[in-house]
């Protein structure tokens, strides 16, 4: 493998239904900033059937060149036709980074995918940016430059490691969906569009689907709110969310909870913040009754304003608050609630 | 029917996290437990050999004393244990892992392999697509459900929104969800009779179908250029006032920061 063949950088752009996912626009933004510091563009790469038309918007989004591989072999995601396509694409435009989200489809893909082309993956990465390996030089080892550096929690967020592929390309990293930003949509922005079409043939690694089974829809994902009011256990019932309902009206946001709240059933598990639910990183992460495990702290203390209130002064989640109220939630919300309608009212 | 799990015992995060001085995980100082996604995909293939008399094999890639999980799964009720353990194979990322485990699978009888999703400790969910991947099998990750038809296995595979069922041929590898099960206890009798069963044990020179290039530290693409603990966000301020005194605490941090 000569290392140097391999340029760009490369986005897988997951689609469902034929609609792209946010992980897509996010992954253009960091990879823009990766781009920008070797002097190499953007490549999106876009699977699917009937998909043409999703070009434009990557482009909008700022992707400098879209790779469309439109094939009926990819209408509903499936491993082994998307590993195909995939794998077609890196063998053909040799990418030196390519990017997928660690959504379900992408830690499937991913996997898949670089064992196929026989590179390294990291997986779930919360950062990545450009560097030396190894970070500090070492008598009687190369120092590479120009190496992606890919980093990740791991042991349920204890600890952080930052990971380099520094001998096989592509360098590849699924990334945690929520954590990198989008750049602005910019209306007319275009790409230069390639339409490549490999050959997807069916072996005995096609799967069938029989059905599919979509969740009861919720109205809004909690990944996009601006203000989340979040709660925890000691909200103390399903009856008693009333009470963040009534604030996050207020101020315009969306209700989501602690991984206890599931389990007990009070909520459902697409309003679940932390390791095993969603990440979230909203301007005010409200952490009401949560006691802030650290599973629980690794969905959000990215937030940018982290205001918690609880009734037992030693919960962890003071400890990533930015604001903490030691207090009695039953008593302050309704009163929060009022006084914030009469602050807005009064503008 | 020849089901194989493949398994890996874990640190308890619960515990304490340590390091080598070379940034890989000190895995021998920390206590340790068998994978929560794993140990629902043993029980999966368990309640299978419950209904159809399939037999159950368990392997494991790790150090000597994964042996103690091996015989946990054999008193819950699995047929044969394998570990494969040799000092070549540590360091390994999942590249590596996943070509050491597949070349040990190449020396067993299997229809169906299921491994876990995920495990706790590296959270990476990538060994058990790898091995499928080196296996040139069909592979179905996030399995919430899973029955066996014939020649055919139906899996409910979960995604974010909605689950597809999914028909794959045997032979195939499933990936298991903890949420899939609620895996049995080992029986008294079960944990006797663990105890007098052999383990097979294999090193690196019995995974003939394995180039050293592929194995360990050396053979890991990925290589580690730092690791430590969490560096947590700092606290801010706490207070703790009446209630009235709260609403003003947060309504005015609220418009100091121009939320309102």
């Amino acid at each position: 493998m000569s290392l140097e063949e391999y340029k760009g950088v490369a986005i897988f752009a997951q689609q469902v239904d034929n609609k792209l996912s946010s992980i897509a626009f996010e992954l253009i933004g960091k990879a823009h900033e990766l781009a920008a510091d070797l002097g190499t563009e953007v490549t999106a790469v876009v699977l699917g059937s009937g998909i043409a038309n999703l070009a434009d918007e990557l482009g909008e989004y700022g992707a400098d060149k879209v790779v469309v591989i439109d094939n009926k072999e990819l209408e509903t995601y499936r491993t082994e036709p998307y590993a195909q396509a995939l794998a077609a694409y890196i063998n053909e435009y040799k990418p030196e980074i390519m990017l997928v989200g660690a959504t379900a489809i992408g830690r499937d893909l991913g996997p898949t995918v670089s064992a196929r082309v026989a590179t390294g993956l990291t997986a779930d990465c919360t950062s990545l940016e450009i560097g030396d390996f190894p970070l500090v030089a070492r008598e009687g080892q190369e120092q590479k430059h120009n190496q992606l550096l890919m980093t990740r929690p791991a042991f349920g967020g204890n600890t952080i490691a930052t990971i380099a592929c520094p001998d096989n390309r592509p360098q590849m990293a699924t990334v945690r969906p929520g954590v990198m930003q989008k750049l602005e949509k910019v209306a007319g922005r275009k790409a230069e569009v390639i339409n490549f079409n490999p050959e997807i043939k069916p072996n005995n690694r096609f799967v069938e689907i029989l059905n599919v089974v979509k969740n009861v829809a919720t109205t809004v994902d909690i990944m996009d709110a601006k203000i989340l009011v979040s709660g925890g256990r000691g909200v103390g019932s399903p009856e008693n969310f009333k009470l963040l309902d009534d604030l996050a009206e207020v101020l315009g946001g969306t209700v989501s909870c602690s991984r206890a709240v599931v389990d007990a059933g009070w909520k459902p598990k697409d309003l679940q913040v932390g390791q095993t639910g969603k990440t979230v990183r909203p301007n005010v992460y409200f952490a009401i009754g949560i006691s802030g495990a650290i599973q629980h702290t690794a969905g959000m203390e990215e937030s940018d304003i982290i205001i918690a209130i609880n009734k037992d002064e030693t919960a962890p989640i003071f400890d990533v608050a930015d604001y903490g109220i030691v207090g009695d939630l039953n008593k302050i919300l309704p009163a929060l609630t009022e006084a914030l309608k009469a602050e807005l009212a009064a503008k | 029917m020849n089901i194989v799990v493949c398994i890996k015992q874990v640190p308890d995060t619960k515990g304490g996290v340590k390091f080598n001085p070379d940034g890989t995980l000190d895995r021998a100082s920390m206590l340790a437990i068998m994978n929560p996604d794993d140990k629902a995909g043993l029980e999966a293939a368990l309640r299978l050999k419950d209904e159809t008399g399939a037999k159950v094999t368990v392997v494991t890639m790790g150090l000597p004393k994964a042996d103690d999980m091996l015989r946990e799964a054999l008193a819950m009720g699995a047929d044969e244990a394998v570990l494969i353990t040799d000092r070549r194979l540590g360091g390994a990322d999942t590249w590596a892992t996943s070509s050491t485990i597949a070349a040990g699978l190449k020396k067993l009888d299997y229809d169906l392999i299921i491994t876990g999703r995920q495990a706790i400790d590296g959270d990476t969910a990538q060994v058990g697509p790898q091995i499928a991947e080196h296996l040139g099998l069909p592979v179905i990750s996030y399995a919430e459900k899973i029955q066996v038809e014939g020649n055919n296995v139906i899996v409910q595979r979960q995604y974010e929104d909605r689950y597809h069922e999914i028909k794959a041929q045997m032979p195939c590898l499933i990936t298991a969800l903890a949420e899939l099960n609620e895996p049995r206890y080992m029986t008294p009798g079960g944990i006797f009779d663990a105890f007098d069963k052999e383990v097979t044990v294999w090193g690196r020179d019995d995974l003939t179908d394995l180039d050293d290039a592929n194995i360990g530290l050396a053979g890991s693409p990925t290589k580690i250029a730092k690791a430590s603990d969490k560096v947590r966000k700092g606290a801010g301020e706490k207070v703790a006032l009446d209630p009235k005194e709260s609403v003003d605490y947060i309504v005015g941090k609220l418009k100091e920061k121009h939320v309102i």
